[in-house]
Formats: C-alpha cells, sequence, structure tokens
C-alpha cells in the first residue's frame, strides 16, 4: 500500500502546490456538511470527502487536495499522505468506466484469466491502462468479497458478478452504447 | 449461490429470505428489535454483558476472541464518551459473509450495535465498511434512517433513558484497515497504520478514548443472544464457542454460499461433499483454506475420513483455523504452487510498510515467487522461502505479517511435491521447455 504506489495513486512526481481552491455546488457543499457533522474530529471525514471530490472532479487533484487541506484544517501534504495510502483513491484521471477485475484465489482458480484476457483484448489495453479515448480503465484489484459469484469486476462501486467471456462483451458493449452505469456515486 | 442454514435452525440467516428484508417493517414483523426493548426495559447494562459472557459467543473477525470478556474490559468509570465501531471491512480473500448480512437484513446489524452500546454506555457508533461497498453503506444508510424514524435511533430510544446514533464510515481500499487499531488510524483520518498494542482499543481506542471493535457477524449475534438467554445461544454450538457461525464457501463446489452451521459441526467432508452438493466437474478434492487466506491450508488426505470437527477446537486439532470462515474450496487441478503465489502477491500488495519485517519480506517472497514461476527455481527455493517466512512470522509488528507467511509454511510442507516440480532441473517448468 504505503510503500509501493499502484497505479492508480502514483506520488505526483512533482509536488504540486496548488494555486486555486476547488469549489462545488451548494449541493455537495451540503452533502459535505453532513458527513463533517458525523465526527467529533474534522479530520474524521477525509476518505468520504475524497470520494466526493474525485466523483466530482474526475480523481483527486491539486486543486481538489488545498480544498480538502482548507475544508478540514490540515496540511496539503497530510491530504496526499493519506490519499497515497488508500487504493480507491485516484490520485490520476481514470476511464470513465473502470472495470476493476477481482485477481485473488477464488476468482483465479473460477475463470479470472480468461475474463481479463478477453476485456482486455476488447479493449486493446493491458490492466493499468487506460484507453486513448479516456472511456475506459482496467486494473487487477484483490478480493472484492464476491469470492461466491466468482469470477467477477467492479465497474465504480457496481459489482458484476458469475461473468463469462460473453458477459464481458456485452458489458462493454452496453459501456460504449452509454447503456449502462459507470457506476460512480 | 445458496444462502441458507444446515444442521440447526437458521438464527443469524433466518430473514435472508423473506420478501424485502431490509425494511423496518419485515425486521419487526420478524420481532425484530424486540431484544433491543428487552434490554432496554428490563437489563441493566451489566445483565447485558452478562449474557453475552454465558453465551460463549467468539469474535467472528478472526481472532475468536471471547466478546463478553472484551465488553467486560472498557472501563465502567471513564469521564470520556465511549465508542461501539463495527468493522465492516472484510476485505480477508474468502469471506463474503458479512456483506450478506448487511444486504439482506440491515437492520439486524443496527438492533445488535445498539445494545453493545447500551452495554457499554457509547452514545456514537460507527459502521467502518470497506469502500469497495458502497451500496452496502447505501443500504445501511437507509436503515438508519428508517430506525431514526421509528424512533429506535437518536434521542431516547424506544422511550427509554438511553440515546444512540450509530453512522456509516467509508474506507477507501486498504484490507490492513480490518485490522481494529489500523480502522481506528483511518477512521481518524490517517493513514491505516496498526497500533502499538497495549493500550487496547477497550481502554484506549478511537480519538483515545474506550472502544469496542466487533465484526459484523459478532454484533448480528447479539441480538439473539439477549432474546434466547446466553445460556440457550451457547448450547447451540459447543462449550467454548457458543452458537452458530456463517461459512463463506467458494471455488470448485457444486453449491458455493453463506452456510450457517452450529459451532461444532461434525464433520467437514459431510460438509462439503453432501452440504455443498461435492467438487465440480466430478474432479477430486485436493485443498481447502477453511478460514480465510490467512489460515494454514488443509489438504484432501487431513480432511476425508479424518471427522474435521468445525469449531474453533476442532479445526486447531485438523491443523488450520476458523479465522474468518472463509472457506476455499480447490480441486485437483490447482497448482497449489500457483496458488500460494496468489495469495503472497496479494499480502505484499496489502503490506501497510509500516515495519521492515513485513514490507520488505512480503516485496522479497514475491519477488522469489515470480523467479520461480519463470523457470528459474533452483531446489534451495523452498529452504530459501522457509526463512524468510521465519523471518517475518513473531516478528512483525501486526498479525497481517504471520498471515503472509502461514500460507506459505503450511503450503510447502504439506504441497511439496507441487514446490518440487517447479524448482528442479527435470521439471517441466518454463526453462526447461525451452
Ligand atoms: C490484517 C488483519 C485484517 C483484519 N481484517 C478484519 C476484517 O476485515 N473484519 C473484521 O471483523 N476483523 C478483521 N480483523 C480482526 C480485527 O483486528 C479485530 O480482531 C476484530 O474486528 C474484532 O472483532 P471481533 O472480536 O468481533 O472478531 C483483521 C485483523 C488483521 C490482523
Ligand atoms: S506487519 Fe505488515 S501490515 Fe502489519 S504493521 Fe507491519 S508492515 Fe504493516
Ligand atoms: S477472490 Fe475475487 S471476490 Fe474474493
Amino acid at each position: 500500500m504505503s510503500n509501493q504506489f499502484t497505479p492508480n495513486n502514483p506520488l505526483p512526481q512533482e509536488a504540486p502546490v496548488p494555486e486555486e481552491l476547488a469549489t462545488f455546488s451548494p449541493e455537495v457543499e451540503a452533502e459535505i456538511e453532513r458527513h463533517l457533522a458525523k465526527y467529533p474530529v474534522k479530520r474524521s471525514a477525509i476518505l468520504p470527502l475524497m470520494f466526493i471530490v474525485q466523483r466530482e472532479r474526475g480523481y483527486l487533484d491539486p486543486p481538489g487536495v488545498a480544498y480538502l487541506a482548507d475544508r478540514l484544517g490540515v496540511r496539503v501534504t497530510d491530504i496526499w499522505e493519506v490519499a497515497t495510502f488508500y487504493t480507491m483513491i485516484n490520485t490520476q484521471p481514470v476511464g470513465k468506466y473502470h472495470l476493476q477485475i477481482c485477481k485473488t484465489l477464488s476468482c483465479k482458480i473460477m475463470g479470472e484469466p480468461q475474463i481479463t484476457e478477453r476485456a482486455c483484448q476488447q479493449l486493446g489495453i493491458q490492466p493499468g491502462e487506460t484507453t486513448p479515448d479516456g472511456l475506459f480503465s482496467v486494473s487487477l484489484v484483490e478480493c472484492l468479497g464476491s469470492c461466491g459469484t466468482a469470477p467477477m469486476m467492479q465497474i465504480g462501486f457496481d459489482f458484476h458478478e458469475n461473468l463469462t467471456t460473453q458477459q464481458v462483451d456485452e458489458l462493454i458493449v452496453r459501456c460504449r452504447n452509454g447503456q449502462l452505469s459507470n457506476g460512480v456515486r | 449461490m445458496f444462502i441458507g442454514a444446515i444442521g440447526c435452525e437458521p438464527l443469524q440467516l433466518a430473514r435472508v429470505h423473506l420478501e424485502n428484508p431490509q425494511s423496518i417493517e419485515t425486521y419487526r414483523k420478524a420481532g425484530g428489535y424486540e431484544a433491543l426493548r428487552k434490554a432496554l426495559t428490563t437489563m441493566s447494562p451489566e445483565e447485558v454483558i452478562a449474557e453475552v459472557k454465558k453465551s460463549a459467543l467468539r469474535g467472528r473477525g478472526g481472532a475468536g476472541f471471547p466478546t463478553g470478556m472484551k465488553w467486560g474490559f472498557v472501563p465502567k468509570d471513564s469521564p470520556k464518551p465511549k465508542y461501539v465501531v463495527c468493522n465492516a471491512d472484510e476485505s480477508e480473500p474468502g469471506s463474503f459473509k458479512d456483506r450478506y448480512l448487511m444486504e439482506r437484513d440491515p437492520h439486524m446489524l443496527l438492533e445488535g450495535m445498539l445494545i453493545a452500546a447500551y452495554a457499554l454506555g457509547s452514545k456514537t457508533t460507527y459502521i467502518y465498511t470497506r469502500g469497495e461497498y458502497r451500496y452496502l453503506i447505501e443500504i445501511m444508510d437507509r436503515a438508519i434512517a428508517e430506525a431514526r424514524a421509528a424512533g429506535i435511533i437518536g434521542d431516547k430510544i424506544l422511550g427509554a433513558d438511553f440515546s444512540c446514533e450509530i453512522y456509516t464510515h467509508s474506507g477507501a481500499g486498504a484490507y490492513i484497515c480490518g485490522e481494529e487499531t489500523a480502522l481506528l488510524n483511518s477512521l481518524e483520518g490517517l493513514r491505516g497504520h496498526p497500533r502499538m498494542k497495549p493500550p487496547f482499543p477497550a481502554v484506549a481506542g478511537l480519538y483515545g478514548c474506550p472502544t469496542v471493535v466487533n465484526n459484523v457477524e459478532t454484533l448480528t449475534a447479539v441480538p439473539d443472544i439477549i432474546k434466547m438467554g446466553g445460556a440457550a445461544y451457547q448450547k447451540l454450538g459447543t462449550e467454548k464457542s457458543g452458537g452458530t457461525k456463517l461459512w463463506s464457501v467458494s471455488g470448485h463446489v457444486n453449491r458455493p454460499g453463506v452456510y450457517e452451521l452450529p459451532m461444532g459441526y461434525d464433520d467437514m467432508e459431510k460438509f462439503i461433499m453432501e452440504d455443498c452438493q461435492g467438487i465440480s466437474n466430478n474432479r477430486q478434492l485436493k485443498a481447502v483454506i477453511p478460514g480465510g487466506s490467512s489460515v494454514y491450508i488443509m489438504p484432501a488426505s487431513d480432511i476425508i475420513g479424518k471427522d474435521v470437527r468445525m469449531d474453533y477446537e476442532g479445526l486447531v486439532v485438523a491443523g488450520s483455523m476458523v479465522g474468518s470462515g472463509g472457506f476455499i474450496v480447490m480441486d485437483e487441478t490447482v497448482d497449489v504452487f500457483e496458488s500460494t503465489k496468489n495469495l503472497i502477491e496479494f499480502y505484499k500488495h496489502e503490506s501497510c510498510g509500516w515495519c521492515t519485517p513485513c514490507r520488505e519480506g512480503t516485496d522479497w517472497l514475491v519477488k522469489v515467487f515470480h523467479r520461480i514461476a519463470r523457470g528459474e527455481g533452483r531446489p534451495e527455493d523452498a529452504q530459501l522461502l522457509l526463512d524468510l517466512c521465519d523471518n517475518i512470522e513473531g516478528k512483525s509488528f501486526c498479525p497481517l505479517g504471520d498471515a503472509a507467511a502461514w500460507p506459505i509454511q503450511s503450503a510447502i510442507k504439506k504441497f511439496p511435491e507441487d514446490f518440487r516440480r517447479h524448482l528442479t532441473p527435470t521439471a517441466t517448468n518454463g526453462r526447461e521447455q525451452h
């Protein structure tokens, strides 16, 4: 996690000093307030707020980081420190549809290699990559609690389980046609 | 996928097949929140703790620590606020029971948390859910809103002199945050590194205050304990392991699923071959990892005809552990070298990097596994792997290091052939085929 920066959250090469703070709509600000109200200490809301920033801005970008530091009353480095620890926090843009295929044991023995191969073949990318049009990313991830319905992938937050290679094809077509939610919430 | 009880009346899974199981009406019609009412109106906090002690309930998060005893450690006279935290981080490969408990019966968890909060004098509680389970957070948030509207969460619950809040919280993809002290750091908005113990969370946990961290399945057992009494709950299981236990079954069986079994279920062979309807594709059983990825692997020869009882004591006798109950079944086509490589990659990815033996050790182990997989194995590599494990096990800051070493140690011991094949010059490994 922390020592090895995963493709999702590499440490930015030049620690960017953000000039502007991100701004959000009143609805999003109200949502942020609801999270802050849960805790006696503001900093506790750091992960819930990071999810909101990356939903609104595509990823945790430098203005988003500056916003969080300001909102939570911590330093910019405190935000980076936490962001780089957690796999689900994206410090770089990802595709609109992020296919996260589980590669852990139960999925592996129930057909994950074929699922990954098919998805990569269809999209022309390797795990860890994003298509040039920015529509798809593929990642191999660790157990997602669907071992009994393996093999599986998550697209955004949505589970797609008991997968066959044919279903992978269908999912990708539905993404291309805009018929499938990208599961980002 | 199957969800249900075998060998006992369903307790934790009693309502999962009802229509609209997530709604508070369904839950209340089935007797829900009556245990909370009983506790609030007829029992003192001490009496609640005493019943949980009598129930012989052991923590279902992996360590199996007696729940009543843990609750007893919380200092009564502390002027600080006290916290109850539900551990819904469920990230152990092979485990998915907590997911279905929350998906199918969210109010059972809320009721268990409220009873725990009453027993421990807590007014604020959190459900720390792994970030990938966002849909479960949404289910729990809806259940919390329903319960609040019904006067079951908030001020003066059910009219009694007890007020309590339940909040959901999302992790963001880190297995280590299932370890209770790392979880508390994460909940405080820090990196999820474990803390030094002692002090234990019961004394100094969240924000330095007395805190009880319990697994979802532990907390969902509490309403039934209060309803039927601790002694009756204990009798469903064995003397030292009371009640029933959920097993998440995955891999090469005809009927994977979440199975509720009485503690001490007899025996593992029957469970696999009859209850789970045997090995898929008419193949032979090769190995089982019975308690999630962190426990010792069991070869079929330690299961077939061996009368392995499924409880904490029985699995230790059989050479493994209950752990989180993530029961992974592997058939004869699985190469245990490959399956072990898969798990050590998991531990390397999830090592939090805090202490050297685990951070460097898991990285090194993966490098050796990958070299062997490339066909460059050497006969002395088995010993090298064991030496590396020896330098991690017992020498790491938290149990994740041990959990990384155990699968390798047991795999090399129980399946030497699968390793030898990759390590000998006559092997049909990559290098030899060229
Ligand atoms: C690396 C590691 C990961 C863990 N993951 C979980 C988990 O996902 N869920 C859980 O309930 N307990 C997990 N635990 C166990 C917790 O530390 C703790 O013992 C448990 O939450 C206590 O609850 P219980 O007494 O109800 O079992 C983990 C422990 C370790 C060392
Ligand atoms: S054993 Fe591993 S996970 Fe635990 S503190 Fe050390 S590096 Fe972190
Ligand atoms: S191993 Fe893939 S979901 Fe658990």
